[in-house]
């Protein structure tokens, strides 16, 4: 193509292949997201305004662990991605000590909590199990701010939860 | 020997590694190109089974979904469409939305064994969703309304339906 359109076009069809290849690796491989909102602080350091690299090649094959931190759908708002640990599986018995009763997670299923109490983070304790389908992806470290780089740990609560 | 390595010396690798790198980037961009439209503008899917009867057919249809309008949350009552199954994460059903959140729904408790009915109303961000083949369907009725989020599309139109792949099947 010759004439004065051909750099405007050759720049149209580079940002149009960088925008295809940015949206696939974002949808299926890894993708950053910002934290925002107080549910998972303080116990290990997220705080909002943070940036943090989620990995969706998990997603595959829903293979999550006790303990991971995951992003999901929030299931009262489509739009909205809550951060929040992931504490039980399909099958495993979880104790709910707010309502004081033993729990057994559907199949499908998955049990997630904030690091607050129930009255601050808006997490399974309010609103039970949330089907698996809702995973967006699973937090594997920090990247932003600089003071704060560096992968974000599995971890559980102690003697919430049994296994099946 | 030594005619060996000079023809190996004179072979223009520099230029074969540039076309095998342009034509690598650019199948990684048919490929991306691919990913996005089926994830979010539409896509094709088959469907089969009963639950759907007679809306859609039981050996499979080929149908259209539609994956703007979920994202943009207007899917609305009376739509098929393609979610992921609460009971197991990876598998996609099809089945019709009955109720949105806030409406009231009454539904047959056991449809060919008694009269009963149950109503209920659908939570915030919930859906209700329904099989139209009500006797042959795991759906709402037995794991409850589903969150919005889990809806992948919507199913608007039918592409290739069970005749023609059972006629194309037998050339």
């Amino acid at each position: 193509m010759a004439g004065p359109s051909a750099p405007v076009w050759s720049t149209l069809r580079s940002c149009l292949s960088g925008a295809l290849i940015g949206f696939t690796v974002a949808d299926r491989y890894a993708s950053i997201i910002t934290v925002r909102g107080p549910s998972m602080l303080p116990t290990f350091g997220i705080e909002p305004g943070d940036r943090a690299l989620v990995e969706r090649l998990c997603l595959d094959r829903y293979d999550f662990s006790r303990g991971d931190v995951v992003v999901f759908r929030s299931p009262k708002d489509h739009e909205n991605l809550v951060v929040q640990r992931l504490i039980a599986l399909p099958g495993d018995w979880i104790q709910v000590p707010e309502l004081q009763e033993i729990r057994q997670i559907p199949q499908g299923h998955c049990w997630v909590e904030g690091e607050h109490d129930a009255s601050i983070s808006w997490d399974s304790r309010s609103f039970g199990s949330i089907p698996l389908g809702l995973m967006y992806g699973r937090v594997t470290h920090i990247v932003w701010p600089p003071n704060r780089i560096g992968r974000v740990e599995r971890k559980m609560p102690e003697g919430r939860t049994m296994q099946q | 020997m030594s005619g060996f390595f000079r023809r190996l010396a004179g072979t223009p690798w520099r230029e074969i590694a540039g076309e095998a790198g342009s034509l690598a980037f650019l199948v990684a961009q048919v490929f991306c190109g691919v990913h996005v439209v089926n994830a979010h503008v539409c896509s094709f899917a088959l469907v089969k089974g009963v639950s759907m009867l007679p809306a859609l057919n039981l050996a499979g249809d080929v149908v259209a979904v539609d994956r703007v309008s979920a994202r943009f949350g207007r899917v609305g009552t009376g739509d098929v469409v393609l979610l992921i199954s609460p009971e197991n994460p990876r598998k996609m059903v099809a089945k019709r939305v009955l109720g949105m959140e806030g409406d009231a729904v009454t539904y047959l408790v056991d449809p060919g064994n008694s009269e009963s009915s149950k109503t209920v109303v659908v939570p915030e961000g919930h859906v209700w969703v329904q099989g139209d083949n009500i006797y042959a369907s795991i759906d709402s009725r037995q794991f409850g309304p589903v969150p919005y989020g889990l809806i992948t599309g919507k199913i608007f139109c039918r592409v290739i339906p069970f005749f023609i792949n059972f006629v194309y099947s037998l050339v």
